[in-house]
């Protein structure tokens, strides 16, 4: 698999980050300076966490982001803040004896939930085993390029969020950035995340990325479709991970990597319905879970299909 | 009105001095703006200046801080044994480990706040105002003890050197209590610290219940380190006074503690290699390198060796003696810490990352250029408050002096 075309044009932001240093130099200078602030700016410096935003403050701040990237990306956004489902908490499961390591699912992930292109980032990232070894954090490769997959000896092992219930990033976090939402999906606030990277440390995973750079997103290759605690598009210096595409999987639909496999090696569902095809993965077949010693409580599932 | 003047003159006093003393301040100004060019940049295009990323997503700065954290604590355990042994010059070593613990304090924020990708956001980590997640994070908490100890630190030695300054006796019933608090927090900004890296269970090079303990022992080696060379220098420069005695049951003091260190580090490192587990491979990064990357290997024995080596100086009572040993035990000392908690504490913890793969770091000149710009302000801080301090206990500096020069109108 090639990684993302090289000769896209991509939307550099500049006039937006510009304009942010420069309200953020009037914003820190003083308290009497900030009464010559622009109402926008000021809006948005003391934006309050998304937890304790009321419903219209929610409305006012989802308008306001869609006519943001909308303007700068030069297509119309959608920025939803759709609710979980009642009832419903979700759970993953990756089935280790189908995957053949193409990584069509990172580059799907990629283009549907607007990870940055340069520098690339990638909520999955496929480790390749060796047969011989089991499953093996310490020998693994992500970094394997053979002309075709699967290479001879070698399985592979699609790593992303696991959706802890017992998640370590959450705790760490200092500012309460991040947190398990009801359907069990464990989200980011990028309007409230300080990049300090405590979560990155906790994370026994890996899956947690950072935004090192400014973000560089190709405009006529984005998804417009968007979720607040999701997708839309980041900003530097904040923390981004895996939703189980938050905007996609709240209005029923399944998340891009499970409908992008081409050896149906992912299943998605809803752990609470009995008649869900995850639980009957778990009842009829053996489930594994990463790093159990770490007590993470992952909802999401490898097992062996065949 | 007192107060306006005393503010007035040290501000005088800060400002004069031999010409050494500006090229001092002229060098520290010049890494200031060589460190606030770096930030600016690294402001514009976000922490990919850094050669940090995604699988060691800590490291120069943090180490820094980490190291710094030692220091400002060590300086305020220093007062223990000065009163336990009863050392003449106490109130000297006391005042000036706590001016040393304000200005290790003041780079600790720094650093964090260069390492932190949205700095305009901190006031989020402000109890009210933000959302302070305690009691589950540990940044919150160190956060918490770091500026309890900040204020405690700069309540005091304000208190002090302006009770001095009016030739008031200051007032035991309020200092005591105070400076004896301040001994618990001292640790505690430590243990937090140590708890930071300790807690992350996915990291099983930090996830060790000596890590705390041995937090402690290293720092109180290094902070006393770094107090023992400043004496001589202002011993050497300026009118302070400290007796022999009191430099050498430090360095002895020092010994003992590089002891406890050394031991919980052979303790580690027996439990890593006799169990001969996958956590190994992070110590073997340290001193053997994995394959082909070997980058911190030389760092991990220096600082092994150099530690040693110290320990050695300061326990024979001979070469602790010798100013010449002294010195170099110190800076021995100051240099084997500085890079055990600066690149043996964290780039090992990181490598291999979560999901067995090696990335090579070294700090960027970005990083670098900064982290000298926090050096250089805490240095400033430093040398401001000392002059000022200097002036008012060897030299006379006071209300009364004042007076004489320059009759107060009626």
């Amino acid at each position: 698999m090639s990684t993302s075309n090289k000769r896209t044009v991509y939307s550099t932001g500049k006039v937006n980050r510009r304009n942010f240093l420069k309200a953020a130099a009037v914003t820190s200078s003083s308290a009497a300076l900030s009464a010559c602030m622009s109402k926008e700016t000021r809006e948005k410096f003391f934006q309050k966490d998304f937890r304790s935003l009321s419903k219209e403050e929610i409305a006012g701040i989802l308008s306001r982001l869609e006519a943001e990237y909308s303007r700068k990306y030069g297509k119309e956004f959608t920025v939803s803040a759709k609710e979980p489902i009642p009832e419903t908490m979700f759970g993953f499961a990756l089935d280790i004896s189908r995957c053949i390591g193409c990584r069509r699912c990172v580059y799907g992930c990629v283009n549907e939930n607007n990870q940055s292109r340069e520098p690339q980032i990638h909520w999955i990232r496929v480790l390749e085993m060796e047969k011989e070894k089991g499953i093996d954090f310490m020998h693994a490769d992500m970094h394997y390029d053979h002309e075709e997959v699967p290479h001879e000896g070698h399985f592979y092992l699609p790593v992303a969020c696991q959706q802890c219930k017992n998640p370590p990033c959450v705790k760490s976090c200092p500012v309460g950035a991040t947190w398990i939402e009801p359907d069990g999906i464990v989200v980011v606030d990028y309007d409230w995340c300080i990049g300090c990277r405590c979560c990155m440390a906790a994370c026994p995973y890996g899956a947690r990325h950072y935004n090192w750079g400014a973000v560089q997103l190709p405009a006529e290759n984005l998804n417009p479709h968007t979720h607040y605690l999701g997708n839309r598009p980041r900003i530097k210096g904040v923390v981004e991970k895996c939703t189980f595409c938050i905007q996609r999987v709240r209005e029923g639909r399944y998340p891009e990597c499970v409908e992008i496999c081409p050896v149906g090696a992912r299943k998605f569902g809803n752990l609470l319905d009995k008649d869900s095809e995850i639980r009957y993965i778990l009842e009829n077949k053996r489930v594994l879970i990463l790093k159990e010693e770490l007590n993470t409580q992952p909802n999401f599932f490898y097992f062996y299909g065949t | 009105m007192n107060f306006i003047r005393f503010i007035k003159e040290s501000f005088k006093i800060v400002m004069q001095g031999s010409k050494r003393y500006y090229v001092w301040l002229a060098f520290l100004l010049i890494l200031i703006i060589w460190g606030i060019t770096g930030y600016i940049a690294q402001l514009k295009q976000g922490l990919l200046v850094t050669n940090m990323r995604d699988p060691i997503s800590w490291a120069f700065y943090i180490g820094n801080f980490t190291f710094l954290v030692g220091v400002a604590a060590a300086a305020i355990m220093l007062v223990i044994p000065a009163y336990i042994y009863n050392w003449k010059p106490i109130k000297e070593v006391v005042i000036f480990g706590e001016l040393l613990a304000i200005s290790a304090v003041i780079m600790c924020i720094l650093f964090v706040i260069v390492d932190v990708g949205n700095p305009l956001r901190l006031w989020h980590m402000l109890p009210a105002l933000g959302r302070l997640n305690l009691p589950s994070s540990l940044l919150a908490w160190d956060s918490v003890v770091l500026s309890l100890y900040f204020i405690l630190n700069l309540g005091v030695v304000s208190y002090l050197l302006y009770k001095h300054f009016n030739k008031k006796e200051y007032s035991k019933k309020l200092l005591t209590p105070l400076m004896l608090f301040s001994i618990p927090v001292a640790i505690g900004i430590h243990t937090v610290t140590a708890f930071l890296y300790n807690g992350f269970a996915g990291r099983p090079y930090w996830n060790s219940a000596l890590l705390a303990p041995k937090f402690l022992a290293s720092a109180f080696c290094s902070g006393p380190a770094v107090l023992l060379i400043l004496f001589q220098i202002l011993k050497k420069t300026t009118t302070f006074e400290i007796k022999d005695e009191a430099i050498w049951k430090i360095a002895e003091l020092m010994a003992y503690a590089m002891f406890i260190n050394l031991f919980f580090f052979g303790s580690e490192v027996f439990k890593e290699i006799y169990s001969d587990t996958e956590h190994l491979t992070h110590l073997k990064y340290l001193f053997q390198g994995i394959g082909e990357n070997r980058d911190i290997v030389a760092y991990g024995w220096l600082s092994l060796i150099f530690s040693v080596v110290a320990f050695l100086l300061f326990l024979i009572p001979k070469t602790r003696k010798n100013v010449i040993t002294l010195n170099i035990g110190a800076i021995l000392i100051w240099f084997g810490v500085y890079v055990e908690k600066g690149i043996a504490l964290l780039i090992p913890g990181f490598t291999p990352d979560v999901l067995g793969q090696i990335y090579v770091y070294r700090p960027s000149l970005a990083e670098i250029k900064i982290s000298m710009g926090i050096f250089a302000i805490g240095f400033l801080i430093f040398t401001f408050m000392t002059k000022i301090a200097i002036a008012i206990f060897f030299e006379d500096f006071n209300i009364g002096t004042l007076s004489r020069k320059k009759p107060a109108k009626a």
